[in-house]
């Protein structure tokens, strides 16, 4: 009995906390702790959300279009990437440094540059996901592809498999577990990545009503904007789990 | 008539020669053993034989033809039963059908129809991880018998299982073993094993390594019926010992 009891309480723990965060929240602002135009109640933050709701639905539509298109080239590029500098070792060692360097170029320091080479529409904001969501990929799809063993790969060459066949019955398996990390992290990167194209340059989406909702000091609809962000990339992060779930039906039921 | 025939073989790494003048046979349905002490070059001389690399000297001959350097005409299988994680029993078996262009299903009946045999009835659609350390190896056999139906070479297969399994496990090997027909070349460092599963054990010592000696287990009956406890097997024995010991 008790040993349920426990069960049932750490199921429930993320919730509760969530829960006393919230309420915590609560009595800050409504006990006027922190003045209110500061920080809003988490009441008038949902009130906000509902009142908004259709106008930051039809910008989460853009924002999340250009999150997904960038994520997928970006994963198509990554994909490319790490299987050319796996099979050819001297792209790697060319490559390798030169991705790792991109990396470290802040991303709200190349926004406005392509927003200057591409102009205000969904282009440069596509680019700028895909610079942030490929790395993930490539590293990660890297790693995956050398985590095979030698004896393994041998043991495919012994049955007579070239490149390809070992690429397709060993090395790719592998590396699914690595892919799925990697894009759990891009899938989070692509949302806020096209969010933070948008506040340099654009018409629509989440970006833009932030930035406007900021310069009107709107608080309490700047916070409604950062929640349905979040949603809207743990949405994504959903649909990499769900993806991962369907493509690995061997790892089913094995992790509990 | 021997199936499998080595000629001379030597190989050296960076100018460090690892085995040297490697003569050997194998039979058609024979077991014949590779015993010696580790970094006698016996992965070695395996690579070369399965023909992942050719040798610096000698040919390998299979079947009259020649495969020096050539791969996919013998199989192969290791310690480490290396059964892919992603794929099922039946398809971890049928994996060298496949790789030899085999549609899928063709390969799946066939693997399908070898499971009995191979004692692994109802584990078909299991994943690796739901097998223990014994029968995961049986698969692995069953996939080395599938990559060749004619010649395998068995790179200490069982020493990483305990020693109830291992026991439990040469039943089986030599119950399969004689329903199909098979030549292996066992490579092992137990001698007990060598003798209980061997038509002749070739002993390869030195450095580099070479073949001192080749002794013909002759031993009364079936294999199934060999008795490590008896006279004759513990002479076998000691003659291997005292073999290996001068060196």
């Amino acid at each position: 009995m008790t040993k349920k009891f426990q069960s049932i309480i750490s199921k429930f723990t993320p919730a509760i906390s969530l829960t006393v965060i919230c309420l915590l929240w609560l009595a800050v602002s409504e006990g006027e702790l922190i003045p209110n135009y500061m920080l809003p109640s988490p009441v008038e933050v949902v009130k906000a959300f509902i009142s908004e709701f259709p106008i930051l639905a039809a910008h989460s539509a853009v924002t999340l279009q250009e999150a997904v298109y960038g994520l997928l080239l970006g994963t198509a590029l990554g994909f490319a990437f790490a299987v050319l500098m796996d099979r050819f070792n001297f792209l790697y060692k060319a490559l390798y440094p030169i991705l790792v360097v991109s990396q470290t170029i802040p991303t709200i320091a190349i926004a406005p540059v392509l927003v200057l080479w591409m102009g205000f529409s969904m282009a440069p904001k596509i680019t700028l996901v895909v610079i942030t969501t490929f790395f993930p990929i490539t590293v990660s799809l890297l790693d995956g592809f050398k985590s095979v063993s030698d004896d393994e790969i041998n043991l495919l060459r012994s049955m007579g498999a070239g490149n390809i066949k070992i690429f397709r019955h060993i090395k790719l398996p592998a590396a699914l577990e690595q892919f799925f990390s990697g894009l759990k992290v891009s899938a989070s990167y692509a949302v806020v990545g096209a969010v933070i194209s948008e506040w340099l340059g654009g018409f629509e989406g989440l970006g833009v009503y932030m930035t406007r909702v900021k310069k009107a000091y709107a608080f309490d609809k700047m916070f409604a904007v950062i929640l349905l962000i979040s949603a809207v990339s743990l949405l994504l992060m959903g649909v990499v789990a769900l993806l991962k779930w369907l493509s690995m039906p061997h790892k089913r039921g094995k992790n509990k | 008539m021997s199936l499998l025939r080595a000629e001379n073989i030597t190989v050296s790494f960076e100018n460090v020669r690892i085995i040297e003048d490697i003569s050997l046979s194998v039979a058609e349905g024979e077991t014949v053993s590779l015993l010696g002490v580790s970094g006698a070059g016996k992965t070695t001389l395996f690579n070369v034989l399965s023909g992942l690399y050719a040798p610096d000297e000698g040919k390998i001959y299979f079947d009259g033809e020649d495969i020096t350097g050539k791969a996919g005409k013998i199989s192969y299988m290791l310690q480490k039963d290396l059964l892919l994680p992603h794929k099922k029993v039946i398809d971890n078996a049928a994996l060298p059908l496949v790789i030899r262009g085999m549609a899928k299903k063709e390969a799946r009946e066939k693997a399908e129809s070898h499971l009995r045999e191979f004692g692994l009835e109802g584990t078909g659609n299991k994943y690796p991880h739901q097998l223990s350390g014994g029968m995961r190896q049986r698969v692995a056999f069953l996939r080395t018998y599938l990559a060749s139906e004619k010649a395998a070479l068995l790179d200490e297969p069982f020493s990483a299982l305990d020693s109830i399994t291992k026991s439990a496990i040469h039943r089986w090997f030599l119950s399969v073993m004689k329903e199909i027909k098979l030549s292996v070349l066992f490579v092992t460092h137990d001698i007990d094993e060598a003798i209980l599963l061997s038509d002749r054990v070739f002993l390869l010592t030195g450095k580099p390594g070479k073949i001192t000696e080749e002794i013909i287990i002759d031993l009364p009956g079936e294999k199934s019926e060999r008795n490590p406890m008896s006279r004759e097997f513990i002479a076998y024995k000691e003659e291997i010992i005292r073999k290996i010991g001068i060196i």
